[in-house]
């Protein structure tokens, strides 16, 4: 591809996000990421078995210290990452053109939904505890109070469109709340899953608690919804009923949370905070009172 | 000098058990298609009655009538109406309180005065808690108008029976569910007494459906198509096998399963306080407790100090008849649970752990296990990974705050946890950093119906109880 004054371009090499660093796939592998009439666009890294471990290993590492940070902090992190995304807005919109041969207006709309939704989320971090949480009356001279917490470590699919609003959606509630996430993006329309890995990389993110890997979710999600390490999976980009049964089937083994998305989801309505309660845990706390 | 308690049993004339009990399908008895089985007292190992079993055909038939008292009656009433059914029963369970403890103790082998004192008031506390929710939900926080989901199955295990009913009943149905509930096959007799306190409530019939049987009704209740919520308590093993069996439906699932809880004793700990809380947290209920503090973790400055006071008090518990008021520790549920008992802990002792019990006097017939503590505990003993889901403690030591965390997290369980230390700090800290579900501090082994209750890892997910709870029986419609 020429630019108009005829400069042959430095091409990007499209690459995992993982521990905060872009490594290849460790299985050397790589497929082609074409757009909407079937048009190479780019070799993208096919992650691995090993991949999708190493990722799990860098986000229970991150976990250690994200789920400690403070809410104000992981609200002004979330919101970080918006202001990156906003200052690469025509790059994503470039991208989603590319890939899912929508036009310039449909890809700004996505873009402009997406940086405003890692904002929503943003919002809810030092909010979000005293709407799920509480005091609870209990009869007997007991203090007792209830808050949520992140669940951990949380393995998720993007949806194959809107690609980057659905990826967006899919790790902002998992992240705000404290968790670490390993994302699928979409196995369709990958490219603008790796320019929000950059946005994400020059962010204050910590390294690790959010991991992109690109590839065919039928191979990665099996070795991930096996993985004792895991907490939770959010399938919001399967759609094959049986896969869906096999890994739901799976999460049992270690007693996974998994949610599913609705039939036909809308990535554009304001959401609920059912993807927050989905990834965080209920704890109650009671101490005595008395003199 | 020594004193002797005078027996002080409960009279069990209260009580009118029947020789044998029909399913509860659309508001009436009816016998069962499969095998009959019988319920036995542990204490006594003498059979209390003859229980239907429910069958295939069974299943369907409490489904459907689940189903159609959904479609016709239930979800046609108005929230306040369906409090109202629930506020009756709340009344009436308070009102038989005595016959329900002491049915409970005689099919359980749980004291009498567990039964009284907490089981049975704290299940009639859930039905008027409940109660009040039915027309309120859209102020619950699930949206401005959360619906119920169907049919609900219901799975609960033998240790607190009527509780763990009432735990899933009131829930349901105030959100507006009707159920098909099948309680534990050696505990069935109090929620077969709650099936009649439905029909003296004239609740709608086939609002509520009570099954009988064992595993196999279970697995069949639960794969029923028609069912659209599954509650299940009880082993985090059939949890796992309850989780792949909805798999690929759209059945709701939460799990409330097993537990190796922590009971962590700081050196600065109120000591006969925490004794007392450690007591009760592992022998209250002989052990059968999913969130029994089973592993002592005592700071090492004070463990030899609080063993030895530990021991001292586990002498003065009285083991035997479980309708005596007198009684701490009743009989043990099952032949098969005593069995499990000592084969953990004969593997406590193979594996190098020092077992201790009070010198204490048996009875011949009945199951019974003593108080039992182990000591040189390691974290890799079975004793101190697995649930034993008996009067067995494990105790091990650890010298600083973060050694105590690490230890309490080490298991795969996450359902409670126990802090004993006088420094309002260091509560708050380790509260924070214990991952599991419920953290009593300076306390243990306290349930309310405000209070959600349920865990974190494979000790399940969902809350019962709470605002937190109703979640588990409410559909709120998400775009994405």
């Amino acid at each position: 591809m020429m630019n108009n004054n005829d400069r042959v371009e430095i091409r990007k090499t499209h690459k995992l996000f993982i521990g905060g660093a872009f490594p290849r796939s460790e299985s050397g592998r790589t497929f082609e990421a074409t757009n909407s009439s079937g048009e190479f666009l780019a070799n993208m890294a096919m992650a691995s078995r090993k991949d999708a471990r190493d990722a799990v290993i860098a986000a229970r590492t991150a976990f250690a210290s994200w789920s400690k940070a403070t809410a104000y902090n992981r609200g002004q992190v979330l919101y970080r990452i918006a202001e990156v995304m906003q200052g690469r807005a025509e790059q994503f919109v470039q991208d989603i053109q590319n890939s899912e041969g929508v036009s310039i207006k449909k890809a700004t709309k996505q873009v402009d939904t997406a940086i405003d939704r890692m904002v929503w989320y943003a919002g809810w971090a030092d909010k979000y505890a005293q709407v799920l949480g509480n005091t609870n009356p209990v009869a007997g001279p007991f203090f007792n109070f209830s808050v949520p917490e992140p669940t951990g470590v949380v393995a998720a699919v993007a949806p194959d469109s809107p690609s980057l609003l659905g990826l967006v959606s899919v790790i902002a509630p998992i992240v705000m709340t404290g968790n670490s996430v390993i994302a699928i993006a979409s196995y369709k329309n990958p490219v603008p899953a790796i320019t929000l890995s950059e946005c994400l990389a020059t962010s204050d993110v910590i390294g690790g608690n959010i991991n992109i890997l690109t590839g065919d979710p039928a191979d990665i999600m099996p070795w991930l919804a096996t993985h004792a390490d895991v907490n939770a999976l959010d399938l919001t980009g399967i759609t094959s009923a049986e896969l869906i049964t096999q890994l739901e089937s799976d999460a049992a083994g270690t007693v996974k949370r998994v949610r599913t998305a609705p039939a036909d989801p809308d990535f554009y309505a304001t959401p609920t905070l059912s993807r927050v309660r989905a990834f965080t845990e209920i704890k109650t706390v009671w101490h005595p009172m008395g003199v | 000098m020594a004193f002797d308690y005078a027996p002080a049993p409960e009279s069990t004339a209260i009580v009118n058990i029947k020789s044998s009990y029909d399913l509860f399908i659309n508001g009436e008895f009816t016998p069962g298609g499969g095998t009959p089985f019988t319920t036995i007292n542990p204490a006594t190992e003498e059979v209390l009655a003859t229980i239907s079993e429910a069958n295939q055909a069974d299943v369907n038939r409490a489904v459907a009538s689940a189903r159609r008292a959904y479609d016709k009656t239930w979800s046609k009433l108005s929230g306040a109406d369906r409090g109202k059914y629930l506020f009756r029963i709340a009344r009436i369970m308070q009102e038989r309180g005595r016959e329900l403890a002491v049915l409970e103790s005689l099919d359980n082998g749980k004291p009498i005065k567990e039964s009284r004192d907490v089981d049975i008031p704290i299940a009639a506390a859930h039905f008027f808690y409940h109660a009040g929710w039915a027309d309120k939900l859209e102020f619950a926080g699930y949206g401005s108008n959360p619906q119920a989901l169907g049919v609900a199955a219901q799975i609960i295990p033998w240790n607190f029976p009527l509780l763990m009913l009432a735990w899933k009943v009131a829930p349901a149905l105030a959100t507006g569910n009707t159920v098909v509930l099948k309680p534990a096959e050696t505990t069935p007799l109090t929620a077969l007494l709650f099936a009649e306190i439905c029909q003296q409530a004239d609740l709608p019939p086939g609002v509520v459906n009570i099954i009988t049987g064992a595993g196999e009704t279970g697995r069949m209740l639960v794969e029923h198509p028609d069912v659209n919520k599954v509650a299940f308590t009880g082993s985090t093993e059939v949890g796992k096998a309850i989780q792949r069996q909805v798999a690929g439906t759209n059945k709701r699932l939460t799990l409330e399963l097993g537990g190796k809880a922590a009971n962590i004793i700081f050196d600065d700990a109120p000591i006969d306080q925490a004794i007392e809380g450690i007591v009760n947290g592992i022998y209250f209920n002989q052990g059968h407790v999913c969130c029994a503090g089973s592993r002592l973790l005592l700071q090492e400055s004070i463990a030899e100090q609080t063993i030895e006071s530990l021991k001292r008090r586990l002498q003065t518990l009285r083991l035997g008849d479980p309708l005596d008021k007198n009684t701490d520790i009743g009989a043990i549920n099952s032949r098969e649970q005593l069995n499990r008992i000592i084969d953990l802990t004969k593997s406590g002792e193979d594996e190098g752990a020092e077992r201790w019990s009070p010198a204490c006097a048996i009875p011949d017939k009945g199951f019974w296990f003593a108080p039992t503590i182990f000591t040189n505990v390691t974290q890799a003993h079975r004793i101190a990974r697995e649930e034993i889901f008996g009067p067995v403690l494990s105790v091990l030591t650890f010298r600083t705050p973060d050694e105590a965390v690490e230890k309490a997290n080490n298991t795969q369980y996450g359902l409670s946890a126990g802090i004993w230390t006088e420094k309002g700090s260091r509560i708050l800290w380790m509260a924070n950093k214990m991952r599991a579900g419920v953290v009593w501090a300076n306390t243990f082994n306290r349930f309310d119906p405000a209070s959600p209750f349920g865990g974190y890892k494979e000790s399940g997910f969902g809350r019962e109880g709470g605002v937190q709870g109703l979640g588990a029986y409410l559909n709120v419609e998400d775009p994405s």
